[in-house]
């Protein structure tokens, strides 16, 4: 189903193209013309339908997948998040519910982005951005800072305490912050003058995040809060150093999904993992999910981890390297070009150069001043990425895979080629070309 | 052994603390290593993890804390000071930004616009049909790659004739264009001497001996073993020998190659005889040297080399009254004289007997004379001229001023007992002499040798510099200036109609006046020119698809949808 307000009908289909470039433009020029907008934050239950039913739903990220093959990082968050909603009061009964009981939904099938495990249920909060351009929405929850966290699969009482804290404290002091705005607080113009001050938006957000908590700021103050609250909620911006990653997730969501109606071309409109299967959407293939096994990302640890520890790669924030940020203009980060490896900045050069190898266009909206103010490389052509075998760099934090430990590192994973070549099989039969 | 090292206000950030941590924890005798900023969390996850101490307790969050634990108290202080090193050194481990790498051709053409060469070295079962996309990407190539089938060549040559290209190889391993060697190759002096050739390392030869002779190379153009067999019939040879005709600086052909399919071979020189630049050929093995029309035939790669040096200049060599264009030789060597005189009456068919008609007189074959001032008859009552240079310095004068002189022949004989600058003493009169001719709309040319060596206290470089500056050709024995001095007579007074080249296709032309090159394969020749300072991307290669034929075949036609 489709989340929107005053949907725009932009639906064409590859008979309204020349050419599969042609069609591919078209599919970036959407991509590239949204406006996402940030207009609220509420609980999940009350903005996502599927999660108002009754039932005991979780969304997930990636593609679909059942609770057996989740790993146990994403299992420990679907606990946490039974613990949270209140359907179980310990571990082994939240196993049980999860696995019996809960029916689980990608959180792309609901219009929703979630990072890392990307458990979300009815009573987080959410936010809410509006694409202006075509009125499309997307959702994603807030940000929980670092250290043990639902996301990498915490679920201690620290975890499902700051969840409630969320819920009750800072997404309503968002809420009201923001409906002091005159219709939200556009999003392109801070993501764009962000990527100028060192973010590329996956593994660094800190300049985003440090001009969200400053526009936040007033808002709050204006909001007629509490002191205490507008205390809490600018103490937990201002040292949240990720917290505009999910903002920036919806926003890039939002920006992507209209382009899913140009149904033509071979540009990724969606790429995300679960743990077990990274999934990629194709313009010209609809919302099918083609899937391959994931790679488990490699980087730097934090103190006392290694390698041998880091989870498989996870979660639906590869919607950033969709939308051509994170790896795909890493070379915006010079602060965290180390994760890509010794080679510095000319490697992170090297490597946006590379990923433009396998795009359709530069986003004009989004330039890159350590790239001679190159727009960032957006629209990923599945043809490009068999025909050269430059599969997509996605940044990335590393979970750890024994649940509860949170996250251990950070670093780089390559999206898994198998999922490109099933794509361009699936490409050939739509557009009638001789596979023999 | 536990260590603790606080270093008060001095921040780093997270991402440069986890390279630290990693690189001092990899370090011998380190069981585990760890800086952060001292902030009150990063104390307590220190203080969990084993890296508890006194010092610990008073970092701030402004200070860094490095906890080293190691085996013992030297390794404690060598990864200390390890640390320290590579906190100071974070900036220097990155070199210059170099190629620029690409991954596939659409990108190069990106970041190389105006590229007119493609260097491509990948395997052979992929090159044909790389260089075909190449070609059609409007690039020249050069197809280090062997293993390509012969009617692949034949393809691949074919459609490069009909898109104004050049198809080098396959398997070709040298060429240059304009001073810039591709993949083997050398550095050579710039110079008139263009090289077309069917082997690699006979290519390198002739250009490395040009260079030793004292000439320069313009371009070299390879062509691959086969291109001179039957089936590939020269393609490459005849655009090649057309390509360097019409190309301004270049004023001689050498072509190389194994000898040629003979019906190839009669094409190819059919071509040769039509050309307006000199042409030396080296058959390896075939029988027959000498000169045929415009083409001379060599018997070595050396030799071929040194009839090109020889032949070098001629080209451009006119005079406004052909009938009348004669060569002048004043000798102070007698054999030197007579060994001219030898060579020029045979390389110009005169059908007369030397020293036969007065003393002194060597040749005497109007408007050809050559004279040996060292006679007795010159050196009555006063010294010979190799110790007294005045009266050839006048004899000189008189010839240039002679208008039936074009070529005037030279000898300079330096070392003991000669005079003690005998080119000095020659330089005025050959400069004014030249200068007072082309007033009068004459061209002449001076040609000399130097009999000496680097040792004499002339000095043979000093010698042969006051003479080209003077505006002489200087060669390297008294027989390559004389046959060099032949040549140009030859030319002047030739009745051949001197063809006009036809134009080089605009693509060829292009290459011709410097390459720019997408490499395409091993990064090692892009390295090499990027050292010369040529515009150069480095196309890092991958069969397409990974090497899956059927799903390669898929995105070609999916891309061309």
């Amino acid at each position: 189903m489709t989340h929107s307000e005053n949907l725009t009908d932009i639906s064409r289909t590859i008979d309204d193209f020349d050419s599969i470039t042609d069609a591919n433009k078209a599919v970036v020029d959407v991509m590239t013309a949204g406006q996402p907008v940030l207009v609220d934050v509420a609980r999940a239950h009350t903005l996502i339908p599927e999660l108002d039913t009754g039932e005991k739903v979780l969304l997930h990220a990636g593609p679909p997948i059942d609770f057996e093959h989740m790993p146990e990082t994403i299992k420990g968050a679907c606990i946490g998040a039974a613990l949270f909603e209140g359907w179980a009061s310990d571990e082994d009964a939240a196993r049980r519910v999860v696995a019996e009981q809960v029916r689980l939904i990608p959180c792309h099938h609901v219009g929703a982005v979630g990072p890392m495990g990307g458990i979300t249920s009815a009573h987080m909060a959410l936010m809410k951005v509006v694409n202006t351009t075509y009125g499309n929405v997307s959702y994603s929850t807030l940000n929980e800072g670092i250290g043990k966290v639902l996301r990498f699969g915490g679920y201690d009482a620290e975890v499902i305490d700051r969840l409630g804290w969320m819920r009750d404290v800072l997404g309503p002091a968002l809420s009201s912050a923001l409906a002091t705005t005159d219709g939200g607080y556009p999003l392109a113009p801070v993501m764009a003058r962000a990527l100028t001050m060192g973010d590329e938006m996956h593994q660094r957000n800190i300049a985003a995040s440090a001009l969200f908590a400053k526009d936040m700021a007033p808002l709050l103050a204006r909001a007629g809060l509490p002191g205490d609250t507008v205390a809490e909620v600018s103490d937990f911006l201002g040292r949240t150093d990720q917290f505009f990653l999910n903002v920036a997730m919806a926003a890039s969501k939002a920006c992507a999904d209209p382009a899913r109606q140009v149904r033509a071309g071979s540009v990724v409109t969606a790429m995300c993992r679960n743990g077990y299967e990274f999934g990629i959407r194709v313009s010209g293939l609809g919302d099918r999910w083609f899937t391959a096994p994931v790679n488990t990302p490699s980087g730097l640890f934090f103190t006392g981890y290694d390698q041998s520890q880091a989870a498989p790669d996870m979660g639906d924030s590869a919607i950033m390297e969709t939308f051509g940020l994170g790896g795909m203009s890493i070379v915006a980060a010079p602060g965290v070009t180390p994760f890509l490896g010794a080679g510095g900045f000319s490697e992170a050069l090297a490597t946006t150069e590379e990923m433009a190898e396998v795009v359709t266009a530069h986003n004009p909206n989004m330039p890159i001043p350590t790239w001679n103010f190159q727009g960032a490389p957006t629209g990923i052509d599945i043809r490009l990425v068999v025909q050269t075998g430059i599969t997509p760099i996605i940044n990335s934090g590393i979970a750890s895979k024994h649940p509860g430990v949170g996250q251990i590192g950070a670093g780089t994973v390559r999206a898994p080629m198998g999922c490109f070549t099933r794509a361009v099989e699936a490409l050939a039969e739509v557009y009638g070309v001789d596979v023999s | 052994m536990l260590t603790t090292i606080v270093q008060p206000n001095h921040y780093q950030d997270s991402v440069a603390l986890m390279v630290l941590s990693r690189a001092v924890s990899d370090l011998p005798g380190v069981t585990k290593a760890s800086a952060m900023m001292g902030t009150p969390a990063n104390r307590a996850i220190l203080a969990d993890t084993g890296f508890d101490s006194p010092e610990l307790a008073t970092a701030t969050p402004a200070d860094l804390v490095i906890g080293i634990d190691a085996v013992d108290e030297q390794s404690c202080a060598d990864a200390a000071a390890r640390a320290d090193e590579l906190l100071a050194d974070q900036g220097s481990a990155v070199s210059g930004a170099g190629t620029s790498r690409v991954h596939s051709l659409a990108r190069a053409r990106t970041l190389l616009p105006d590229a007119n060469l493609a260097l491509v070295s990948v395997p052979g079962v992929h090159a044909a049909a790389e260089a075909h996309r190449l070609l059609d990407a409007g690039l020249n190539v050069m197809l280090f790659s062997d293993n390509v089938s012969l009617d692949d060549e034949v393809a691949l040559k074919s459609r490069a004739d009909e898109l104004g290209l050049l198809v080098m190889g396959p398997d070709c391993g040298t060429a240059a264009f304009a001073g810039v060697p591709l993949a083997f190759g050398n550095v050579c002096a710039p110079g008139p001497i263009g090289v077309v050739g069917a082997s690699g390392t006979g290519t390198q030869e002739i250009m490395t001996q040009v260079d030793r002779l004292g000439a320069g190379i313009s371009h070299a153009i390879g062509l691959g073993g086969r291109d001179l067999s039957a089936l590939v019939g020269g393609r490459t040879a005849l655009a090649a020998l057309r390509a360097l005709d019409a190309d301004p600086a270049t004023d001689v052909i050498v072509l190389v190659s194994k000898p040629p399919a003979p019906q190839v071979r009669a094409r190819v020189e059919e071509v040769a005889q039509q050309l307006s630049t000199p042409v030396v050929t080296m058959f390896l093995g075939a029988r027959g040297t000498g000169r045929d029309g415009n083409i001379t035939a060599a018997s070595t790669l050396a030799d071929a080399a040194a009839r090109a040096v020889e032949l070098a200049g001629v080209a451009s060599f006119t005079r406004p009254d052909p009938e009348k264009a004669g060569l002048v030789g004043l000798f102070t060597g007698g054999t030197l004289a007579d060994e001219a005189g030898v060579i020029v009456s045979e390389e110009l068919g005169l059908d007369v007997a030397l020293n036969s008609t007065g003393p002194g007189v060597v040749l005497d074959a109007a408007p050809h004379r050559i004279i040996d001032l060292g006679d007795d008859v010159y050196t009555q009552g006063r010294p010979h001229p190799m110790i007294d240079p005045a009266l050839r310095a006048e004899k000189i004068t008189e010839a240039l001023a002679e208008p039936s002189t074009a070529v005037l022949l030279l000898d300079v004989v330096i070392g003991h007992g000669s005079a003690v600058d005998p080119a000095g003493a020659i330089a005025g009169p050959i400069r004014e002499g030249r200068e007072r001719a082309a007033a009068q709309g004459r061209q002449v040319r001076v040609v000399a040798s130097v009999c000496g060596t680097s040792r004499d206290e002339q000095g043979l470089d000093a010698q042969i510099g006051t003479l080209t500056d003077a505006g002489a050709t200087v060669l390297g024995s008294n027989a390559a200036a004389s046959r060099h001095a032949a040549a140009l007579i030859r030319r002047a007074r030739s009745r051949r109609q001197i063809p006009t080249p036809s134009p080089v296709p605009p693509r060829i032309a292009d290459l011709l006046a410097g390459p720019k090159v997408v490499n395409v394969g091993l990064a090692g020749f892009a390295e090499d020119l990027a050292g010369l300072d040529v515009p150069v991307v480095q196309w890092s290669w991958a069969p397409p698809a990974g090497g899956d034929p059927r799903l390669a075949r898929i995105v070609e036609r999916l891309l061309a949808r």
